[in-house]
């Protein structure tokens, strides 16, 4: 497999919901690639589109233009999920995954844990040998770190980081390449979060999976991700490697933002961006920057089409008039 | 000393007596509150803070739920042995609570500055009309402008809602205010205006605060004193810079050094081992011994005592008291 070919290139992919108030636009306008066995951290606010395309991404939701090309299996050309035959995308299915935020609500309460890892084995008829399916169970539960006592217990029987894993297992189970991760950890406690968060470390060690990691939480995704992207009301406002993101931010969105995470540290010297206001409606957004109604540096020019996401050093992208020219 | 003491609690219990067991959420629970002061209270979901709180004022769903010992003092005098009555005048105007979820805890058929008003008319004797000014006094206060006191919460964003929600625990001068996950279902920037009007409207009405929290970076930021809460107890008291710089039991260190640190790089984060015990079956001794990697053969026997091990910093942990144990920096990497 060529690695200096990106696995996932997404071309301009758009999504809008119609709503009664008009068109919302949920994600717009945007490109990215992801390489092989990289982890693309996705953050942003409540409302900024970061489930939703994450969702487009494997075609959990039909995108309304653009492309989504995932690198074929043999490493020969691509396949744009978004144009796919529904037989065809149940091929792709295998190859692409995910896991939900929200422990409690993505597991039927009336399937056993054995059952609920089960499901993804028969519906995709993997396994016409039981044993070989009994052993793949056992597998991927010891993968996960579920204990084999368990396996005839029901969801509400166990604790949040439990059921999370059981979502894991269930993701993993047909051996997909590429895994989109919605808030895996948002609804645990910091010391479940942490056991998680290892787990899926050394996932991706092992077998190379390619990692979409949606959070709001920045210090979560700065330590699971290669490079991470910035969402601003259905757009990329910011794209760069961890590190550079971090000491560089570049756009006015991105430093608030920094600014804003509460540090469990004493004496740290920053200064706070509060900004003012809340996100404006994704519905019929005008055409400017996005963030120009509560940026500080908002000049007229922003209020004057979109600025263009553009690389200001290698590999950092950002979409401001102003980028690198901004004090702070 | 004691009169400057705001709340003292003194050996709490509370158990929710279920049908399938005793569930001990509240376990012989020690903690005070300096008048001014504002402490975090620290725990991961279940050690029992939202039901300490809620027994503060009084609160507990009974049945199931049962405060079986112990004293609240509340300005010298013990809550629990005040009547109904009485406690429905303290409710709002003495202690006021701001709950976790602002989505639910404002009546969405009624105007907010009414939902204000409602609550100074009760504890004030003050017409309509000027309950109605104070209100809309209020809203101004927490950055809502006056035109939009006649909204409805539906009109209002999260951010917003937890911000009339604030003014209406503050509408009657609280002496302490008990805030509850106040930002937790807030985004972050958000979350950033709401601490910084919470840490704004603490100095200019000097009212003790217990805010509750699983975040140590909003602890950091706005309180004087910690507790850390684990399985129905305080494990650890002491004021903030004393814990963060040198915090003293195991499960204080676990906790912090399980955070993602923003400026440090780490392959693999130090994780504590097991789960938190089921509440209705507490481990004996210490309920964190399982888990502890410095435990001894005496902590599954004795039920560990709060001791003072620096001034002001006390700590539920005989091994790291007697002998002083190990220093923290070698117990799970590098400190």
């Amino acid at each position: 497999m060529d690695s200096s070919k990106p696995y996932i290139r997404v071309e301009n992919l758009k999504k809008y919901f119609s709503t009664k108030r008009g068109m919302l636009h949920a994600v717009d306008d945007v490109s990215f690639e992801i390489k092989r066995g990289e982890t693309l951290g996705l953050v942003g606010e409540s409302g900024c589109g970061k489930s939703t395309l994450g969702r487009c991404l494997i075609r959990l939701l039909d995108s309304t233009s653009g492309n989504v090309l995932l690198q074929n299996k043999d490493g020969e050309g691509c396949t744009d999920v978004t144009k796919v035959s529904a037989r065809e995308m149940k091929e792709l299915r295998k190859r692409v995954q995910i896991v939900f935020q929200d422990p409690y609500s993505c597991l039927n309460p009336r399937l056993s844990v054995w059952e609920l890892i089960a499901e993804p084995l028969i519906v995709n008829s993997v396994y016409r040998d039981k044993a070989a399916m009994r052993r793949r169970i056992r597998e991927l539960m010891d993968t996960v770190g579920l204990a084999e006592r368990l396996e005839n217990s029901y969801p509400h029987e166990l604790d949040g980081g439990r059921r999370q894993r059981i979502g894991i297992a269930r993701s993993l189970a047909l051996n997909p390449e590429f895994i989109v991760l919605d808030e895996p950890v948002s609804a645990l406690d910091v010391c479940i979060q942490a056991q998680i968060l290892n787990l899926l470390n050394s996932l991706q060690k092992e077998f190379n999976y390619t990692y979409v990691f949606i959070s709001h939480n920045l210090s979560v995704v700065r330590h699971v991700s290669d490079r991470i992207a910035v969402m601003y009301l259905g757009q990329i406002v910011e794209l760069s490697e961890y590190k550079e993101l971090f000491t560089n931010p570049l756009h006015p969105y991105t430093q608030a933002l920094l600014s804003a995470i509460p540090l469990a540290k004493l004496d740290v010297q920053r200064e706070r961006i509060i900004l003012e206001g809340d996100v404006p409606s994704p519905i019929e957004p005008p055409d400017a920057c996005r963030f120009a109604g509560r940026c500080r540096y908002a000049q007229e020019v922003c209020r004057h089409g979109t600025p263009p996401l553009t690389e200001q050093s290698p590999g950092h992208f950002t979409a401001c008039h102003f980028a690198g020219k901004l004090e702070g | 000393m004691t009169n400057d003491l705001m709340l003292d609690i003194r050996d709490l219990t509370i158990h929710y007596e279920t049908d399938s067991g005793v569930v001990h959420a509240v376990e012989g629970l020690n903690l005070q509150l300096g008048r001014g002061e504002s402490l975090g209270f620290v725990g991961e979901t279940g050690a029992g803070k939202t039901t300490t709180a809620l027994g503060v004022m009084r609160l507990i769903p009974n049945p199931p739920g049962k405060i079986k010992s112990g004293e609240i003092l509340f300005e010298g005098e013990d809550l629990l042995r005040k009547s109904e009555a009485e406690m429905r005048k303290i409710r709002g105007a003495k202690i006021a609570m701001i709950f976790q979820d602002p989505m639910t805890s404002l009546n969405p058929v009624m105007t907010v500055d009414k939902q204000i008003a409602e609550m100074i008319k009760l504890h004030r004797s003050v017409s309509e009309h000027e309950a109605l000014k104070q209100a809309g006094d209020m809203l101004e206060l927490v950055g809502i402008r006056r035109e939009r006191m006649h909204d409805y919460p539906h009109q209002f964003s999260g951010g917003m809602k937890q911000r009339v929600v604030i003014a209406i625990a503050l509408a009657c001068d609280p002496a302490l205010l008990i805030a509850d996950e106040p930002t937790t279902a807030l985004d972050v920037t958000i979350q950033a205006q709401v601490l910084e009007l919470m840490k704004k409207l603490k100095e200019r009405f000097s009212a003790s605060m217990i805010l509750i929290t699983h975040d140590l970076g909003i602890v950091a930021d706005i309180c004087d004193k910690v507790a850390i809460m684990y399985a129905g107890r305080v494990v650890e008291y002491a004021d903030k810079r004393s814990l963060y710089t040198n915090p003293l039991h195991p499960y204080t260190i676990g906790l912090f050094k399980s955070v993602p640190d923003i400026d440090e790089d780490v392959d693999e984060l130090p994780v504590i081992p097991g789960l938190m015990p089921d509440p209705m079956d507490l481990p004996a001794g210490c309920a964190f011994h399982p888990r502890c990697s410095m435990a001894e053969e005496r902590c599954a026997k004795e039920r560990p005592q709060m001791c003072e091990l620096e001034p002001g910093h006390f700590v539920a942990c005989p091994v790291r008291v007697g002998g002083r144990g190990p220093s923290p920096s070698g117990m799970l990497g590098k400190a």
